[in-house]
């Protein structure tokens, strides 16, 4: 009961301070701010670049081109040695059939040409499509796959594939970087400004110590404190994310250029992020205060 | 019964002056006990070192049985929670009324908001400020905030109350005023220890006086006997 008192008052101490010491509080709530904006953008860019990396890796498909004269016994076989191969998400055919009508109905060019054949001696090639689980293994399994008797030849997009994953890998590296970055430099920036509150409250921090605070009666309300600044703080860019990145989403369509990058729902994604955009105020605004606090006291 | 009791006590600053040159002392409870002596004699490095805030270099100061020169930092809360400090520039809050000032001192105790209640206002009340206990101690005189201060000391029901030059910054009728609030908190039986230069209080109180001279006891008075020096 008594430390639920304790802690009810430094609670009410804590928000009383960041009122009363109002002008102080703003620099850091507005720091706080400022932080959580760009950590909010870094956070939402590397998401969708996240997303449409996955979306991306999740189409990659290697296009298995059968010899024309294959037999249908062979053409059941070859799927078998294929899905031996392993690393093969899934495998669908297409007959050449299937493919000639998709053709024609397409293009009319196309309809002219391919109806002087029939479907006996239509030019065009039996396909397995085939999805891999690994895509960092494509080309692999892509040369594997080349090595089957009566495959003719593979297609995945050789040469493209690899380095697509290459830029969404670097762009991803680097997002976090930027956002681990923006955090640590954030914690310091609180801590200067809380220390300039606190360098303004020294007397009140000597008065505690005259009659009698023990050093965490000191601490506790300062760290309320910093944790009070922390939500405040992120009371905006949580606001902003959600409806701006809600706004943004139904004002684009949900595409970013003409339908290559695909925006994430705003459900459940904004609230995720707005959660972490809190996680990370009050981590910043507690540790900050704490790391500000303890160079007052004679520990 | 000896509250304090301070066994060769030297005190050596990092930069080589000397505050107190092997002081040895005895403070009876509920004694009420002059400090004086010329600026920089030591008299406030003595009481520092009694409530702990200044360790000394040498010797030993024991307060209720307990030798503060040893305690660590982080422990210095257990010995201060049973003494009230005042001084000369009232260390009060200003964002804070005179019933939080006061109530301040306890709420770190974790008691219930009534018995806070209840001590906040005796204490108010023995200092004579009962009435004020919402102003803020911008609207208080300079003797209603020195009783403010007083009454945050003694609001814990310590045993003993340390004050550092505590009219330094009144006028004489106004110190006389606090004298008089010192003198019912000691008929309570709190011990007193207070740090002055205004030997004219000094003489009327007719009390015990230890006066230093550089760094040393240069004479302890018995109650009563101290007379001011005609100058």
């Amino acid at each position: 009961m008594k430390i639920f008192r304790m802690l009810g008052r430094d609670i009410r101490d804590a928000f009383h301070s960041v009122v009363r010491n109002f002008s102080l509080s703003l620099a850091s709530i507005t720091c706080i701010i400022i932080t959580l904006f760009i950590v909010s953008i870094s956070i939402m860019l590397s998401a969708i670049v996240n997303n449409f990396a996955n979306n991306v890796k999740k189409d990659m498909t290697i296009l298995a081109f059968l010899d024309v004269d294959v037999e249908e016994e062979r053409i059941k076989e070859i799927k078998t040695e294929i899905e031996k191969l392993g690393n093969i998400a899934s495998i669908s055919f297409d007959s050449k059939e299937k493919i000639a009508k998709q053709i024609i109905e397409e293009s009319p060019t196309f309809k002219d040409i391919l109806s002087g054949y029939t479907d006996e001696d239509n030019p065009l090639q039996n396909t397995y499509l085939v999805k891999v689980k690994n895509v960092e293994k494509i080309g692999e399994t892509a040369k594997k796959i080349e090595g089957i008797l009566n495959v003719e030849s593979v297609q995945y997009g050789a040469g493209m594939v690899e380095q697509l994953l290459d830029v969404f890998e670097t762009i991803r590296v680097v997002s976090l970087f930027v956002v681990g970055a923006l955090i640590i430099v954030t914690i310091f920036l609180i801590s200067n400004t809380i220390k300039i509150t606190i360098f303004s409250r020294r007397k009140e921090i000597e008065i505690m110590r005259l009659v009698g605070a023990s050093n965490i009666n000191i601490k506790i309300p300062f760290l309320f404190e910093g944790v009070f600044l922390g939500l405040f703080g992120s009371i905006l860019p949580v606001l902003a994310t959600i409806y701006g990145y809600t706004y943004l989403y139904n004002r684009l369509g949900g595409f970013i250029s003409i339908k290559t990058i695909e925006l994430i729902k705003p459900s459940p994604f904004i609230y995720y992020v707005a959660l972490l955009l809190i996680g990370i105020a009050i981590i910043v605004g507690s540790l900050g205060s704490y790391k500000a606090v303890k160079k007052h006291l004679k520990i | 019964m000896e509250l304090i009791e301070i066994n060769n006590v030297t005190k050596r600053f990092k930069t080589g002056t000397i505050a107190l040159n092997d002081v040895s002392l005895k403070i009876a409870k509920g004694e009420f006990v002059f400090i004086i002596g010329h600026t920089g004699c030591g008299k406030s490095t003595l009481v520092k070192i009694i409530y702990r805030e200044e360790k000394p270099t040498s010797g030993e100061v024991f307060v209720g049985g307990v030798n503060v020169a040893k305690i660590r930092n982080r422990k210095v809360y257990k010995i201060r929670r049973k003494m009230g400090v005042v001084f000369q520039d009232f260390k009060l809050l200003e964002k804070l009324t005179v019933y939080e000032n006061v109530a301040f001192a306890l709420e770190i105790f974790g008691l219930k908001s009534n018995e806070i209640h209840t001590k906040v206002l005796k204490a108010l009340e023995l200092v004579g400020l009962k009435g004020k206990a919402k102003n803020y101690p911008d609207q208080l005189s300079g003797g209603e905030k020195q009783r403010v201060a007083i009454a945050r000391a003694i609001v814990n029901g310590p045993k003993l109350l340390i004050c550092d030059e505590p009219t330094g910054n009144l006028d004489e009728e106004t110190s006389m005023e606090i004298m008089d609030v010192l003198k019912d908190v000691n008929a309570l039986g709190t011990t007193i220890i207070m740090v002055t230069h205004d030997t004219i209080i000094v003489e009327k109180m007719k009390k015990r006086v230890i006066e230093l001279e550089e760094g040393k006891i240069k004479k302890d008075y018995a109650k009563g006997k101290y007379k001011r020096e005609n100058i």
